[in-house]
C-alpha cells in the first residue's frame, strides 16, 4: 500500500486516496475551437510509461483535494507530491 | 501414563500443567508450554500424514516454520482447520489432530499404490498424461486429482471466531528476537526510538535459547530474558511473541499475523482469536535469522529424520528426544552441538562427517566426550518404512562420488545438518536483489531496496558477537537518525564455540544400481530425478524448472528445499549458482488465516450501512428493503401475504390514481455557491443554465467528455449565488468528484465551491392526482395552487414548524412534490405526511412502484444510462445546446454517434400482452436463427404497467426510432424464455407529459 503525501494533510496511506491519471494532459479551453485531432488526443490518448509518471490522485477520504503525484510506475516509488496549482519538474 | 521420549529435566515447558489431546482418535497427553510436534514425539509418535503424490509415510522435519511435512487437520474451540504445522501450534486442551492427505488412515493409505507406481509419476506427469482427449479434463482427470491430492479440508461451518486488523507506526520494526534482533530493538530503544519487536514464536530468544553460549556471564536464555524484560517495561517498546511479519510491501508497509489466542482454553468475550497488523515502519530490521538446510540422500524423508538443529530444540526447549540411537550426518559443526547434547542426556550418537578427519574447537570437545565420529562418511539410504530402523552408511572417496566402504548401521532417528540458509524472504519482497555469498552457499541481502537493513544470520553472519555487534550498531545508528539520540551502550562481552569450515557438499551419490528417492523438496515430492527430467526435457529457467516439477511451490515455499534445488540445477547445468539465479519470494511468508485477512469486514461490518432518518417507520410497516450502495432503501411494503408483484403494482396503482410517498432521502445531493454557479453549471451541464430564475428548478444531463452520459438530475436556484444540485443515488460519489476535478484543476478561475449535502437533507416525495390537495393540508397557510407553485417551481416554507423545501418536481411523471427538511426532522416529517395522507388514499411507495411509474412514463435511470449512451440514444437531445460549450459537447460530433442507424430507445410490449419480458433480454429478427443470431439491441428495463394493465420494457435498439410498429422477438437464453414483441413508443404513459404540469 503506498503511502502518499497530502500537500494539505500529511503521509496518508492510499486507501485514503483514489487515482485520476495522467496529470500532464490539459483540457482543451471551453468556448475555443479545438481540432477532432486535438480533441481526440485529448479525450483518448494517453501515454503508459515505464517509469516516471506525474499524476492525479484525489484525496477523497481526507480535505477532497486533487493533488499532483510523480510516481514510479514500476517501482512505486514516490519523488514527489504537489498540489495541482504547483509544478512538478 | 508414561511419555517414553520425554527427559526427565530438560526444556521449557511447564510441567506442572497436563495437557489433554488426542491424535488420530487417540487420546495422549502434553505439557503446557508444548507444541503439537513435540507432545507426539513425546510419546514416540512419528508417522503423521502422508506425501503429497506418492503418500509415502512422513513425520516431523523441523521444529518450527522450516516444517515441510507435518501438516494436520485440527480441530480445537469449536472449529476445524487444515494444514495447522504441528511444530508451531501450541498444545491447548481439548485439542484433536488428524493426519491428512490419507485414506482411510495415516497407517494404511491406498494411494500409498502411487510410490510403488512411481516410475509412473515423473517430473511433469500430470502435464503429461491429463492432456487429452480434452473432454476427460472436467469429467474424469481433475475430480481424480482433486480426490487422491490435495492438503486437508476447509471448513464449511460459519466462522465464528473473531479477527481483527490494526494499524501501527513505528521508527523501528524488528522481525525476530534472536540475539541480532534483540539487540537491535535494544539499541533503538534506548535511543528513545518507537520499535516494535515482533517474534513469530511462543518464546523470545531465538537461537539463545538453544545454543552453548554465554553474554556478560548469563547463558543466553537468560540474557535474552532480561533484555525482554527491560524492553516490556519501557512505553516506546511494543514487544510481540506469536507474531509472524510475513509480508514486505511498497513504502515500508510491512505486514504481521499475530495468533492472539489459539494457545489459550479460555478467552474473554471479544479477545480476538488473530490479528493483522499493517505496519508502517521507518526503518526495519529483518532479524529472522537463518534455517538449516538438510543433505540429500536415499528415502530422506522417512519418519525419524529430522534437521539437527530441530532434534536440538526439541531437546532444550521441550525436553523431548527425537530417538535414543541416534545417527547426526553433516558437513559443518554445528550439528555437534546436537551430538553433544544427546552425549549430555546419556544418549550415545554417531557422526558422520563428510569432511575429511581434521580438528576444530567443537570437534575436540566431541572427541574428548567420546563420540563415535565417521569422517569422510555419510548416509546413502535410510532403511524403514513407517519410521527409521537403520541406515546403509558410506565412507565416501576422495571426489565424493563413490564408496570405499559401504555398511549398514542400526538407528532410529537420522540428524542431518546440510549447513544454513539466511531466511531473505522479507529483504527479497522488498525489493532487495540478493547476491550470492560463496563463503556460505547461499544468497544474502545486496543493497538496500527500502529501509531494510539485514542483520544477523539472516545477513550470512554466523557468529553470535558478529550477531549482537551488527545488531547493536544497526539498531542504534538507524534509530539516531531519526531520534537525534544516541545513547552509549556496551556491547556485550560473549562466550561461544568457534566452528570450522563447513564442506560444500549437499547430495549423496547412490552406488552403483541402487535407485532410492532422494527428495529435494518434502511437500511437494520433488525428488533428484524429478529435477533431472526437467533439465533433460529443456527446461533452463529456474522458474520454469519450479513450475514444472512444482519444486518449492508448497506452502513452505521450499524452506528447506530451495538451496539444494539450485546447486543440482547448477550441477548439472555446469553453471555456479548465481547464474542459475533464485525463484522469486512473495508474501505470505507463512500461511495465514483467510479469517485474518478479511478482519472485522463480514456480515453486517463488510461495509458501511447508509439509514435515511425514517428507516426505522419503514421497518416498523413492513418494508423489504433493497441495497442501493450502501443504503438500505424500502422495496415494497408488505401487506399480508403479498408478493413484490402484487405490492409493488398495489404502490403504483395507487399513485396514477391517489397519492403515495416515497423515501428519496438518497438521492444525491450537492450544495453550490459563489457567484460563477451559473456559469460552472452552464459548463458542466448540457443545457442552458444562465437564465434560470431564482426559485425555479430546472431537469439537467451531464455528460462525461468522451459524450456518454454521465448522470441527470434536478438542479434549482436557492438564491443568487446559491443552487441546490441532486443527482442520482448511484452517481453520488462520483459526480461530487467530477465538479471536484473541473472546479481544482481545470477551471480554478471560477469561483464556485462544492459540498455534499446528501445526509444533511431527509427527502419525500408526494406523487399523484391527489397530491396537491395533500400538500395544501401539509402546508395550510401557504398558496399551492398551479399558478403559485407551477411545474419545476421552488418554495420554501415551514413544515409544522420546521423549516422546509419544497420542489415541484416528477420522477414518477405524475403531478408530484418533492419536500426536503433537515434530517433530524425527517422521520417528524414522515410521519406527518402518513397522518394528513389519510384523508387522500396515501400510501408509501417503495423502489418498485418507483421504477414501475418512470419506465411506462420513459423516463430514463441507470440502466439506460449505462455509460454506453449518449444524450440522442435515450431521447435527451432536446437538452442538449448548440449554443455553448460543455464537457463533452466536441465528442458529440464524432462519426459514430451520427449514423443514421444509431441506436435509440424504444418501448416494447408482448404480442400477448402478458409475458413478462426480461430485463437483460435480446432483440432479435428471427428467434431460430442459426446462431450468432444478430442483436438488435437489448431490453434495459421492464415493468408491468399499471396504466395499461400489460407488461411494457424499455428498450436500446439498434435505428431504434425507424423501428416503431415492428414485430421482433426478446430472447433470454438465461431465463429460457423468447417472447415476440411489438416497438412503440418509449412514452408509453401520457406522452405529451400533461400530468406533471396539470
Ligand atoms: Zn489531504
Amino acid at each position: 500500500m503506498l503511502y502518499i503525501k497530502c500537500p494539505y494533510c500529511g503521509l496518508r496511506a492510499q486507501k485514503e486516496f483514489s487515482y485520476g491519471g495522467d496529470a500532464t494532459v490539459k483540457r482543451p479551453n471551453i468556448n475555443e475551437e479545438v481540432s477532432s485531432e486535438d480533441w481526440d488526443n485529448f479525450v483518448y490518448m494517453r501515454k503508459s510509461p515505464r517509469g516516471k509518471h506525474i499524476e492525479l490522485w484525489q484525496h477523497i477520504a481526507g480535505c477532497r483535494q486533487w493533488i499532483k503525484v510523480q510516481r514510479d510506475t514500476a517501482t512505486h516509488e514516490i519523488f514527489q507530491t504537489a498540489k495541482v496549482t504547483e509544478e512538478i519538474r | 501414563m508414561s511419555q517414553p521420549f520425554r527427559l526427565n529435566k530438560e526444556g521449557l515447558i511447564n510441567r506442572n500443567k497436563k495437557i489433554s489431546f488426542t491424535f488420530n482418535g487417540k487420546k495422549l497427553f502434553g505439557y503446557e508450554g508444548d507444541t503439537i510436534a513435540s507432545a507426539l514425539i513425546a510419546n514416540g509418535i512419528h508417522l503423521v500424514g502422508r506425501s503429497f503424490k506418492y503418500h509415502r509415510p512422513r513425520g516431523f522435519f523441523g521444529a518450527g516454520v522450516e516444517e515441510p511435512n507435518a501438516k494436520l487437520q485440527v480441530e480445537f474451540n469449536g472449529h476445524s482447520e487444515p494444514n495447522v504445522n504441528a511444530t508451531e501450534m501450541e498444545l491447548v486442551e481439548g485439542l484433536s489432530a488428524t493426519s491428512q492427505n490419507c485414506w482411510p488412515s495415516v497407517n494404511f493409505d491406498i494411494g500409498a499404490i502411487n510410490n510403488f507406481l512411481k516410475m509412473f509419476f515423473p517430473a511433469g506427469f500430470y502435464y503429461k498424461t491429463f492432456m487429452w482427449p480434452k473432454s476427460f479434463w472436467y469429467k474424469i482427470y481433475e475430480p481424480f486429482i482433486r480426490k487422491a491430492a490435495g492438503l486437508g479440508v476447509a471448513s464449511i461451518e460459519k466462522d465464528k471466531e473473531r479477527y481483527e486488523h490494526k494499524f501501527e507506526y513505528c521508527d523501528l520494526l524488528v522481525t525476530g528476537s534472536g540475539p541480532s534482533g534483540l539487540a537491535s530493538a535494544y539499541a533503538a530503544a534506548k535511543n528513545g526510538a518507537k520499535v516494535i519487536l515482533a517474534e513469530d514464536k511462543p518464546r523470545f530468544g531465538g537461537t539463545l535459547l538453544t545454543d552453548d553460549v554465554s553474554i556478560d556471564n548469563l547463558s543466553g536464555k537468560d540474557w535474552a530474558e532480561k533484555i525482554i524484560s527491560e524492553l516490556k517495561s519501557m512505553p516506546n517498546v511494543t514487544v510481540k511473541n506469536r507474531s509472524q511479519v510475513f509480508g514486505y510491501y511498497d513504502h515500508n508497509m510491512l505486514v504481521m499475523f499475530e495468533r492472539v489466542s489459539d494457545h489459550l482454553e479460555k478467552k474473554s468475550k471479544f479477545t480476538p482469536r488473530q490479528r493483522l497488523w499493517y505496519i508502517r515502519a521507518k526503518e526495519t530490521i529483518l532479524s529472522t535469522g537463518s534455517i538449516e538446510r538438510p543433505i540429500v540422500f536415499g528415502n530422506n524423508d522417512t519418519p525419524g529424520i529430522f534437521l539437527s538443529a530441530a532434534a536440538k530444540e526439541y531437546m532444550k526447549v521441550y525436553g523431548v528426544l527425537v530417538g535414543k540411537k541416534p545417527l547426526i550426518f553433516t558437513n559443518n559443526d554445528s550439528a555437534y552441538e546436537t551430538a553433544l547434547e544427546f552425549k549430555k542426556n546419556n544418549v550415545e550418537p554417531i557422526i558422520l562427517d563428510t569432511r575429511e578427519e581434521h580438528s576444530s574447537e567443537l570437534i575436540d570437545e566431541a572427541k574428548s566426550r567420546g563420540i563415535d565420529i565417521r569422517f569422510s562418511h555419510g548416509v546413502i539410504v535410510a532403511n524403514g518404512y513407517k519410521k527409521v530402523k537403520s541406515a546403509k552408511i558410506g565412507k565416501l572417496n576422495k571426489d565424493k562420488n563413490s564408496f570405499e566402504k559401504i555398511e549398514t548401521v542400526d538407528c532410529d532417528c537420522i540428524c542431518v545438518s546440510g549447513f544454513w540458509t539466511p531466511s531473505v524472504h522479507l529483504a527479497s519482497q522488498s525489493g532487495n536483489k540478493l547476491k550470492y555469498e560463496e563463503k556460505i552457499d547461499a544468497f544474502i541481502p545486496d543493497k538496500k531496496k527500502q529501509h531494510e537493513t539485514s542483520v544477523g544470520a539472516a545477513n550470512g553472519s554466523f557468529t553470535l558477537e558478529e550477531s549482537l555487534k551488527n545488531g547493536f550498531e544497526n539498531g542504534s545508528n538507524l534509530s539516531a537518525k531519526i531520534t537525534d539520540t544516541k545513547a552509549e551502550i556496551a556491547i556485550p562481552n560473549v562466550n561461544e564455540k568457534k566452528y570450522g569450515a563447513h564442506d560444500k557438499f549437499w547430495c549423496m551419490p547412490l552406488p552403483k544400481n541402487e535407485n532410492p528417492k532422494r527428495f529435494v523438496d518434502f511437500q511437494n515430492d520433488v525428488s533428484v530425478s524429478d529435477i533431472e527430467i526437467a533439465l533433460r526435457e529443456g527446461y533452463r529457467s529456474i522458474e520454469h524448472v519450479k513450475r514444472y516439477t512444482t519444486l518449492g511451490m508448497a506452502t513452505d515455499q521450499g524452506r528447506t528445499s530451495n538451496l539444494n534445488g539450485l546447486q543440482l540445477v547448477s550441477n548439472i547445468e555446469n553453471k555456479i549458482v548465481p547464474e542459475v539465479g533464485h525463484t522469486t519470494f512473495r508474501p505470505p511468508f507463512t500461511p495465514i488465516t483467510i479469517g485474518t485477512i478479511v478482519g472485522r469486514e463480514v456480515g453486517m461490518e463488510y461495509m458501511p450501512t447508509r439509514k435515511t432518518p425514517m428507516h426505522e417507520w419503514h421497518e416498523k410497516n413492513n418494508a423489504v428493503f433493497v441495497d442501493a450502495g450502501a443504503w438500505k432503501r424500502p422495496r415494497y411494503y408488505k401487506l399480508g401475504s403479498e408478493t413484490l408483484f402484487e405490492a409493488s403494482k398495489r404502490e403504483a396503482k395507487n399513485v396514477r390514481e391517489n397519492v403515495g410517498i416515497c423515501d428519496v432521502t438518497t438521492l444525491g445531493k450537492i450544495d453550490i455557491k459563489g457567484p460563477d454557479a451559473a456559469e460552472f453549471l452552464n459548463r458542466v451541464y448540457t443545457n442552458a443554465w444562465m437564465k434560470l430564475p431564482v426559485g425555479k428548478a430546472r431537469y439537467g444531463l451531464m455528460l462525461r467528455e468522451d459524450g456518454i452520459v454521465m448522470d441527470d438530475g434536478t438542479t434549482t436556484r436557492i438564491s443568487e449565488n446559491h443552487y441546490h444540485m441532486t443527482t442520482t443515488t448511484a452517481q453520488a460519489a462520483n459526480v461530487l468528484s467530477h465538479l471536484e476535478y473541473y472546479l481544482q484543476i481545470v477551471w480554478p478561475e471560477l469561483n464556485v465551491n462544492v459540498v455534499s449535502t446528501t445526509e444533511q437533507w431527509a427527502g419525500a416525495a408526494i406523487a399523484g392526482p391527489k397530491s396537491r390537495d395533500m400538500l395544501s393540508k401539509l402546508y395550510p397557510d401557504l398558496d399551492v395552487s398551479n399558478e403559485a407553485l407551477p411545474f419545476m417551481g421552488y418554495k420554501e416554507a415551514e413544515f409544522f414548524g420546521v423549516p422546509s423545501r419544497i420542489f415541484r418536481i416528477s420522477f414518477s411523471g405524475e403531478l408530484a412534490y418533492e419536500i426536503n427538511v433537515k434530517s433530524d426532522h425527517g422521520m417528524f416529517m414522515w410521519e406527518k405526511m402518513m397522518e394528513v395522507g389519510k384523508d387522500f388514499g396515501n400510501q408509501p411507495y417503495g423502489t418498485e412502484a418507483l421504477s414501475t411509474l418512470r419506465i411506462e412514463m420513459g423516463h430514463v435511470a441507470g440502466p439506460e444510462l449505462d455509460g454506453r449512451t449518449i444524450p440522442s440514444d435515450v431521447s435527451l437531445n432536446g437538452l442538449v445546446s448548440k449554443k455553448k460549450d460543455f464537457i463533452g459537447k466536441n465528442s458529440l460530433g464524432r462519426e459514430a454517434f451520427n449514423v443514421e442507424s444509431r441506436q435509440k430507445i424504444v418501448g416494447l410490449i408482448p404480442i400477448d400482452r402478458k409475458s413478462s419480458i426480461p430485463e437483460g433480454s435480446h432483440i432479435v429478427q428471427d428467434q431460430n436463427a442459426k446462431l450468432p443470431n444478430p442483436k438488435l439491441g437489448h431490453v434495459s428495463s421492464s415493468c408491468w404497467s399499471v396504466e395499461n394493465n400489460n407488461p411494457f420494457s424499455l428498450a436500446i435498439m439498434k435505428d431504434g426510432k425507424n423501428m416503431i410498429g415492428k414485430k421482433f422477438f426478446a430472447v433470454s437464453p438465461l431465463k429460457n424464455k423468447s417472447i415476440e414483441v411489438e416497438v412503440i413508443s418509449s412514452h408509453y404513459v401520457d406522452p405529451e407529459g400533461k400530468r406533471v404540469r396539470s
